[in-house]
C-alpha cells in the first residue's frame, strides 16, 4: 500500500512536470524571438517583422497562460506530496525558488499585460522594453529553477544539521557543479525547440505560397538558428555529459548501456539493456569509441553499472532509450540546419519543397527531445531525489494511495482537456496566413494583440496618443 | 523582538494578504461572471482584469514559495493536511486561468470556457476559504509530519469560511467592476454592493465568533482584558469601515467602496493573525519552530527588501497604464 502511494506520487509529479515543461520551454524561446522581432521592427521599420511579431504574440499568450497555471501546481506540489523532501531541503532549495518568484515571475507577469494589451497605451519603445523584460524574466526563471534542480543532482555548499540540509555557502549552492552545463543546455534546447516550431509554421505557409514574405522571414530565421545552435548544442551537450560522468558516473553508465566496467569500452549505438541479466543484449557499437569520448583515451577505463550496488541502479532501459531519442533528434536538427545552409548558398532556401516538408515533420521534435532529455537526467538520478543524499522513497508525504490516485485522476482529466484545447487553438492560430487578411480570424473571436498592433501601425512611429509615466 | 523569523512571518502574511485582495477581485469578477448578460458585457468584465490577473496570482506563488523558503515545516505539514482542498483549488485555478485566453479563441466552445471561468473562480475561492477555516481549527502534527485524517479539514465551520470567502471575493469583484465599467453593468454591480456587503459583514461576524470560540486560548486572549486589550481596536475599526462602506455605497461613490472593502479584508486578516499568532500550525507549532535557519532567512531578506519595492513599483505602473473604464466593444485596449 505504502509503495503504491509512493509510486502514484512519482507518476503524478512526472506527469505534471512533463506537462508543465513543454510550455516554459516554448515560451522561453518565443519570448526571446519576439524581442528580436520587435527590436528589428523598430530598427528597420520593416512591417514584415511586426506582422511576424503579431502572429506569434497571440500564440505566446496562449502558451504562456498554460505555463503559468501548470506552474502554480509545481510550486505547491513539493508540499502536498513531497513534504519530508520540502522540509529537509527547504533551507537550501526554498530560497532559490523564492528568488525565482521575486526576480522572474513578478517581472514576467507585470509586463506580460503591457506586452499583450498595451501597445497603443505606451507606444512602441516602451512596449519593446516590456517585451524585452518578459524575455529576460523567462531566462532569469530558468536560471533559478535549473540551479535548484542541478543542486538535486550535484549538491554542494550545504551542511547537515538535525537531519536537514542547511546552507553553508550560497555561491557554491547556486553555482553547483552541474548548473552551468544544465542551464546552458536547457536554454539552447528551448531556443532550438522554438526555432523548429517557427520553422515548421514558416514552411507550412511557404508550401502554400512561397512568395509570402513573413513566412520567408520565419523560415529563414529558423534555419539560421538551427544551423548555428544545433551544432553548438552538440558541443554543450557533450560537456554536460562529461560533467555528469564526473559527478554521476552511474547515470552515464545507464545512458551508455555499460553494465561492466571495462577498458577500451565501445560506444553502443543500439541494443537492449536487460536489467535481469545485467547486460546490453544485441549491442551494436563502435569499439573503443566509448572510452575515447568519456575518458579521452581509446583504451581508458569506463565505469560500468557493476561498480555500484544493485539497489542504487536507475531504470537503465528507460535512461538508455530516452538518451538515444534525444541525441537522434539532435542529429536530425544538425542535418536540417546544414541542408538549410546549403540551400541558402544555392539561393534555393524558399524553393526546396523537400526541405519545407522536412521542416514540417521536425516541428514537434524539439519537445520530444526536451522531454526525453529530462527523463534521462531525472530517471537517471533515481533512486535518489537528492543525489547520494536522500532517496526518493524517504521524500514522500504520508498520503494514502486513494488520495494520490484521486488527485492524479483529477490532474489527468483537467490537463487532458486543457492540453487538447490549447494545442487545438494554437494550431489554429498557426494556420492563419501571416500578414494576409488580418480581419479574417475575427470570426473565431477577437485576436486582440494583432488587433492592437494594427492600430499601432495606423498610428505610425510617432506613438501618437501614447502616455508616459 | 524583530528577529528574522518574525520578519519573515510578517512578510508571508503580507504576501498572503496581497494575494487575497488582488486575486480576490479578479476571482470575484469570475464569480459574478454569470451576471454579464451577453458577450459584450462578459468581454468587458473579463477585460477589466485580463492585463493584471497573472500578476495578482503571482502573489499566491510567492505565498507558497515563501512558505517553502522560510517555514518548510509549515509548508509541508499544512499542504499535506489540506491535500484535497489544495488540489481542488489548483485544478480550479487552471481551468479559470486558461479561460482568459481560450474563450477568445473560439466561438463554438466559448460558453464552456465561460463556465470554466465561473466554476473555476468560485471553486478556487471556496476552497481557499475552507482552508482558512481548517487552519483556524487546528492541524494535528505527529513527529514533524501531518498526523490527522483525510477529511479533518471538513467541518461546518470550514464550509462557512468557504462561503464567506466566496461572498467576500464577490464583493471585491463587484466593487472593482463599479470602478472599471459604466452604464448597465455598473448599475447592476452597484445594486449588488449593499446586499453583498451586508452578507459579508454578517459572515465576518460569524467567522470571528467561531474563531474565538473554537479555541480556549484564543478566547482568553480576547477576553483577558490585560495586555491584549489593544486588540479590540480591530473589531472597532472593522465596524467603522463597515459603516463607512454603506455610506459610500449610498452616496454612489466609485472608488471608495472598493478601498473600504480592501480595508475590511485587511481587518479580518489582522484579526486572524492577532488570534493565532505566534502559531504557524495551530495549535502546536509556532513560526519559530517552523522557521529555516537564519542563514537561509537572511539570504532571502536581502533580496526581498530590494526587490519587493521594485515589484510594487512596476506592478503599480502596470495598473496605472490600464486605468480608466473598460468600454463595450473596445476589446483589449
Amino acid at each position: 500500500m505504502e509503495l503504491d502511494a509512493h509510486l502514484l506520487a512519482r507518476i503524478q509529479f512526472a506527469f505534471t512536470v512533463s506537462f508543465h515543461i513543454i510550455f516554459p520551454a516554448f515560451t522561453i524561446g518565443l519570448a526571446s524571438y519576439l524581442a528580436v522581432l520587435e527590436g528589428l521592427w523598430l530598427k528597420t521599420k520593416d512591417d514584415a517583422y511586426l506582422t511576424v511579431y503579431k502572429f506569434w504574440l497571440t500564440i505566446f499568450a496562449v502558451a504562456f497562460a498554460m505555463g503559468v497555471v501548470s506552474g502554480i501546481v509545481m510550486s505547491y506540489q513539493f508540499g502536498t506530496n513531497w513534504g519530508p523532501f520540502a522540509e529537509k531541503t527547504g533551507p537550501v532549495l526554498g530560497p532559490l525558488l523564492a528568488y525565482e518568484v521575486l526576480t522572474a515571475f513578478f517581472l514576467e507577469a507585470g509586463f506580460l499585460g503591457v506586452m499583450l494589451f498595451g501597445l497603443n497605451r505606451v507606444g512602441p519603445k516602451l512596449h519593446f522594453t516590456a517585451t524585452l523584460l518578459v524575455a529576460i524574466g523567462t531566462l532569469i526563471s530558468a536560471f533559478w529553477i535549473l540551479s535548484a534542480n542541478s543542486w538535486m543532482h550535484t549538491p554542494a555548499g550545504y551542511l547537515i544539521e538535525d537531519g536537514r540540509y542547511v546552507p553553508g555557502d550560497w555561491l557554491e549552492i547556486i553555482f553547483n557543479p552541474s548548473f552551468p552545463y544544465r542551464f546552458t543546455h536547457m536554454v539552447l534546447a528551448a531556443y532550438l525547440t522554438t526555432a523548429f516550431v517557427v520553422g515548421a509554421v514558416g514552411a507550412w505557409h511557404l508550401l502554400k505560397n512561397k512568395a509570402n514574405k513573413p513566412a520567408r522571414l520565419m523560415f529563414a530565421m529558423a534555419v539560421m538558428m538551427a544551423a548555428v545552435v544545433a551544432p553548438l548544442q552538440l558541443f554543450v551537450g557533450d560537456m554536460h555529459g562529461l560533467n555528469t560522468q564526473e559527478h554521476q558516473p552511474m547515470k552515464v553508465a545507464a545512458m551508455e548501456g555499460h553494465f561492466e566496467t571495462q577498458e577500451g569500452a565501445p560506444l553502443i549505438l543500439f541494443g537492449l539493456p536487460d536489467l535481469e541479466e545485467a547486460e546490453t543484449k544485441y549491442a551494436v557499437g563502435v569499439p573503443k569509441l566509448g572510452s575515447l569520448i568519456l575518458a579521452h583515451d581509446p583504451n581508458g577505463e569506463v565505469t560500468g553499472l557493476d561498480a555500484f550496488p544493485r539497489e542504487d541502479w536507475p531504470n537503465v532501459p528507460l535512461v538508455f532509450w530516452c538518451f538515444r531519442i534525444m541525441v537522434g533528434v539532435g542529429m536530425l536538427m544538425i542535418a536540417f540546419g546544414l541542408a538549410g545552409v546549403v540551400n541558402a548558398l544555392r539561393k534555393k532556401l524558399f524553393e526546396a519543397r523537400w526541405h519545407h516538408y522536412w521542416a514540417l515533420a521536425m516541428g514537434p521534435l524539439g519537445f520530444v527531445a526536451i522531454l526525453a532529455g529530462w527523463f534521462v537526467t531525472e530517471v537517471g538520478r533515481q533512486p535518489y531525489v537528492v543525489y547520494g543524499l536522500m532517496r526518493t522513497s524517504e521524500a514522500a508525504s504520508p498520503i494514502g494511495a486513494p488520495g494520490v490516485a484521486g488527485s492524479l485522476l483529477g490532474f489527468f482529466i483537467v490537463y487532458l482537456i486543457v492540453f487538447s484545447a490549447g494545442v487545438f487553438y494554437i494550431l489554429r492560430l498557426m494556420r492563419r496566413t501571416p500578414g494576409a487578411d488580418p480581419e479574417k480570424p475575427l470570426k473565431e473571436g477577437p485576436l486582440r494583440p494583432s488587433h492592437l498592433a494594427d492600430e499601432i501601425l495606423d498610428q505610425g512611429e510617432t506613438g501618437a496618443g501614447a502616455e508616459h509615466a | 523582538m524583530l528577529d528574522l523569523p518574525t520578519i519573515w512571518a510578517g512578510l508571508i502574511c503580507i504576501a498572503l494578504l496581497a494575494y487575497v485582495v488582488l486575486d480576490g477581485f479578479d476571482l470575484g469578477v469570475g464569480i459574478l461572471f454569470p451576471l454579464g448578460r451577453n458577450k459584450d458585457e462578459r468581454d468587458v468584465m473579463m477585460n477589466s482584469v485580463a492585463p493584471v490577473w497573472d500578476g495578482n496570482e503571482t502573489w499566491l506563488v510567492l505565498g507558497g514559495g515563501g512558505l517553502f523558503a522560510a517555514f518548510p515545516l509549515a509548508y509541508s505539514v499544512l499542504l499535506t493536511a489540506f491535500y484535497a482542498p489544495v488540489i481542488a483549488m489548483l485544478l480550479a485555478l487552471i481551468l479559470r486561468g486558461v479561460a482568459f485566453e481560450f474563450r477568445f479563441r473560439t466561438e463554438r466552445a466559448r460558453k464552456y470556457w465561460d463556465w470554466a471561468f465561473i466554476g473555476g473562480s468560485t471553486a478556487a475561492a471556496f476552497f481557499q476559504g475552507v482552508m482558512i477555516g481548517a487552519f483556524v481549527q487546528g492541524v494535528a502534527v505527529e513527529d514533524g509530519a501531518y498526523g490527522g485524517g483525510w477529511f479533518d479539514w471538513l467541518s461546518p465551520f470550514s464550509l462557512l469560511c468557504g462561503v464567506g470567502l466566496v461572498a467576500g471575493y464577490a464583493l471585491l469583484g463587484a466593487s472593482w467592476l463599479v470602478i472599471k465599467t459604466e452604464g448597465e453593468i455598473q448599475a447592476r454591480m452597484r445594486a449588488l454592493q449593499l446586499p453583498l456587503g451586508a452578507a459579508v459583514i454578517l459572515l465576518i461576524g460569524l467567522v470571528s465568533t467561531g474563531t474565538i470560540f473554537e479555541n480556549e486560548w484564543v478566547r482568553e486572549r480576547w477576553f483577558n482584558l490585560g495586555s491584549y486589550v489593544f486588540l479590540w481596536i480591530i473589531p472597532i475599526f472593522t465596524a467603522a469601515l463597515a459603516g463607512a462602506f454603506f455610506l459610500a455605497v449610498r452616496a454612489k461613490k466609485e472608488v471608495t467602496p472598493f478601498l473600504l472593502t480592501l480595508g475590511l479584508f485587511g481587518m479580518s486578516f489582522a484579526g486572524l493573525a492577532a488570534s493565532l499568532s505566534p502559531y504557524m500550525i495551530p495549535p502546536a507549532i509556532t513560526y519559530y519552530e517552523a522557521a529555516n535557519p537564519d542563514s537561509s532567512l537572511a539570504f532571502m531578506l536581502v533580496g526581498a527588501l530590494i526587490l519587493l519595492p521594485v515589484i510594487l513599483g512596476y506592478t503599480g505602473y502596470a495598473y496605472w497604464i490600464f486605468r480608466g473604464k473598460v468600454k463595450v466593444g473596445e476589446g483589449y485596449h
